[in-house]
């Protein structure tokens, strides 16, 4: 029987969990008076010793990030990503509700690492409590001395400015957060140049997701090699896991990195809902590949045990569908979030993203033919890799791999059901 | 879209010292165009097209840059406020739990399809995409706060309330 390993995780249940009293109690800002007062090169060294990787969705290795920054620069932004919309996911609003203190120590010691005076913090516009949390807690920071023109008694200059999404999928992607902020619309920039040498204002930004720049303090306080000593070696320490669907408990969850599907599912979440059998499973939110229930029995939730698995760890949102669930219904529900999120700049996603959600809804209604599923097929490979930012991939992962592993739903749709493979061999 | 029906409208004092306070915080003037944006819309309920000529002003840019900006995300209202307005998450997580027969039983219950207002124009309903809170679905957000764990019965307690206010 495994059970929750509650490192970021520790405070929130505690009644106030959000205010600055009582992240004092817990020996909050400790880390940070830690932190500043080492050489900022060797803050980065320990986050980059500690393998942290990414928590918004890619992976990347937090600390090699950092050293990207060019050594000459006049002025580094440090952007927070808290505009949390991956479907599936809802755990950095766990960390802005509940502990939004965690977060802002993590970004005290990120900027000092960077260099940086200044750090936005994008939030999601419809994140209303956790946004008033924020800028309360930002507010007390600034009373206490740990924001403003003179960082913990260090003579250090740090602001944190929250600026409010207003309802955007899109600016989740880093660049389109950057246009953002700037007040273009929420569109990605084409890479490179990338946001370490030109992001915000032309400045040189980093920007990290709210689950990662958590884990800053922690790796702080404990060291590397503590940090490392949970998880697995390429995946190191815990991880925020999103559970939702069809299980008997859902919620979000911090377990160790590498855990197996099958403990999360029967150990933390009670297992499927109703007793009734698994059909399958989206492992890291809605844009990567769904498996099945087969698949997800042998996975472990690292990052590269979900690649040898033929999916990816994401943002950990995992999804989780029972037996009766309509596989063409449930692609029907993505793709349509797809349609409505596209941010319509590139031509193969604006117009692709709509015709590839009309074919679905018309197979989901019964009311397709074949030709119309070769057409969906055609459709999401002309679509992916050909637009400035990675949603046309993450449109077309859903589409693959709903329509390959669980084919026969989608036929069995058709108003000419004969066999598509058939027809698309001949 | 945005109504050009005339309106009064204008950031108060406190207002004013609040833009001054946070301009220094954005290296160009369009920076300020979604704060100013939420401004209005906290203040006002909604955005006129007199209030983006307005912003446009304290920006240093066009109506229609911050016209195109106000349309370019979905939580801006370009229209005079609804009293109640539902939006109910309508993407996987939420549709696994049942957020369809949510939605069929508002619709029913308010006699109005989603995307559409009641005549009275009290309570307007929009089905929309996740709103990040996938464990307790299905969930809906009522102007600024989130309702979840829905039941129909949740819900004819909730317009029981709405409706005598």
């Amino acid at each position: 029987m495994i059970e929750e390993t509650k490192v970021l995780t520790s405070r929130i249940h505690k009644k106030d969990s959000h205010t600055l009293e009582s992240y004092r109690e817990d020996g909050g800002y400790e880390a940070a008076a830690m932190a500043l007062a080492m050489d900022p090169d060797e803050v980065t060294a320990i986050v980059k010793d500690s393998g942290l990787r990414g928590r918004g969705g890619a992976g990347f290795p937090t600390g090699l990030k950092w050293t990207f920054l060019p050594k000459d620069r006049d002025f580094t932004y440090l952007c927070v990503n808290a505009d949390e919309s991956e479907p599936g996911t809802f755990k950095d609003r766990v960390i802005l509700d509940l502990d939004p203190h965690l977060m802002i120590e993590g970004t005290v010691i990120s900027c000092h690492a960077l260099k940086s005076e200044h750090a936005f913090i994008y939030i999601r516009g419809e994140f209303c409590r956790p946004y008033r949390r924020l800028v309360a807690a930002v507010q007390e920071a600034y009373e206490a001395g740990i924001l403003g023109d003179n960082v913990l008694g260090t003579g250090r200059k740090l602001d944190i400015t929250i600026h409010k999404g207003a309802g955007a999928y899109i600016c989740g992607e880093e660049t389109a957060l950057l246009n953002s902020i700037e007040g273009l619309r929420g569109q990605p920039r084409i890479k490179p140049p990338f946001p370490t040498n030109h992001g915000l204002f032309g400045r040189s930004t980093v920007i990290n997701n709210v689950e990662t720049l958590a884990n800053v303090p922690v790796i702080l306080k404990e060291g590397a090699e503590v940090y490392r000593s949970r998880g697995t070696e390429k995946s190191p320490g815990t991880r925020l896991f999103s559970v939702s669907g069809h299980v008997e408990r859902p919620g979000v969850y911090e377990l160790e990195h590498g855990v197996s599907f099958k403990d999360m599912l029967n150990d933390i979440c009670g297992g499927v809902k109703g007793g009734r059998a698994l059909k399958a499973v989206v492992p890291g939110g809605s844009s990567v590949p769904v498996l099945t229930a087969e698949e997800s029995m042998k996975l472990q939730m690292d990052f590269e045990s979900c690649q040898e698995c033929g999916t990816m760890l994401g943002s950990a949102g995992v999804i989780v569908m029972d037996e009766t669930t309509d596989m063409v219904w449930a692609l029907d529900k993505l793709t349509h979030f797809y349609a409505h999120e596209s941010c319509g700049q590139c031509t193969p996603c604006r117009e692709g993203t709509g015709w590839v959600a009309e074919l679905v809804h018309l197979i989901n209604q019964g009311r397709a033919k074949s030709a119309d599923f070769d057409k969906l097929i055609d459709l999401g490979t002309q679509i992916c890799g050909n637009t400035i930012c990675v949603f046309s991939d993450a449109v077309f992962m859903p589409v693959m791999s709903y329509t390959t592993k669980f084919r026969s739903e989608f036929e069995s749709k058709l108003i000419d059901s004969a066999p598509v493979h058939e027809k698309v061999g001949a | 879209m945005a109504t050009t029906e005339k309106t009064e409208v204008k950031f108060s004092e406190a207002r004013k010292q609040e833009i001054e306070r946070i301009r220094g915080r954005y290296e160009t003037p369009r920076g300020l165009i979604m704060p100013l944006l939420w401004m209005i819309q906290d203040d006002y309920g909604w955005i006129s097209y007199d209030a983006m000529e307005l912003i446009a002003g304290e920006c240093e840019t066009s109506p229609a840059w911050v016209y195109s900006i106000a349309t370019f995300y979905t939580m801006f209202e370009l229209e005079k406020p609804i009293r109640y307005h539902l939006q109910v998450c309508n993407t996987l997580s939420c549709g696994l739990c049942g957020s369809e027969s949510i939605l069929a039983h508002l619709e029913d219950r308010l006699g109005i399809q989603a995307g559409e207002s009641t005549e009275d124009g009290r309570f307007r309903l929009t089905a929309v995409e996740c709103l990040a809170s996938c464990g307790t679905g299905p969930m809906m957000q009522m102007n600024d706060e989130y309702y979840e764990s829905l039941t129909t019965e949740k819900v004819d307690a909730m317009l029981e309330e709405w409706n005598c206010d």
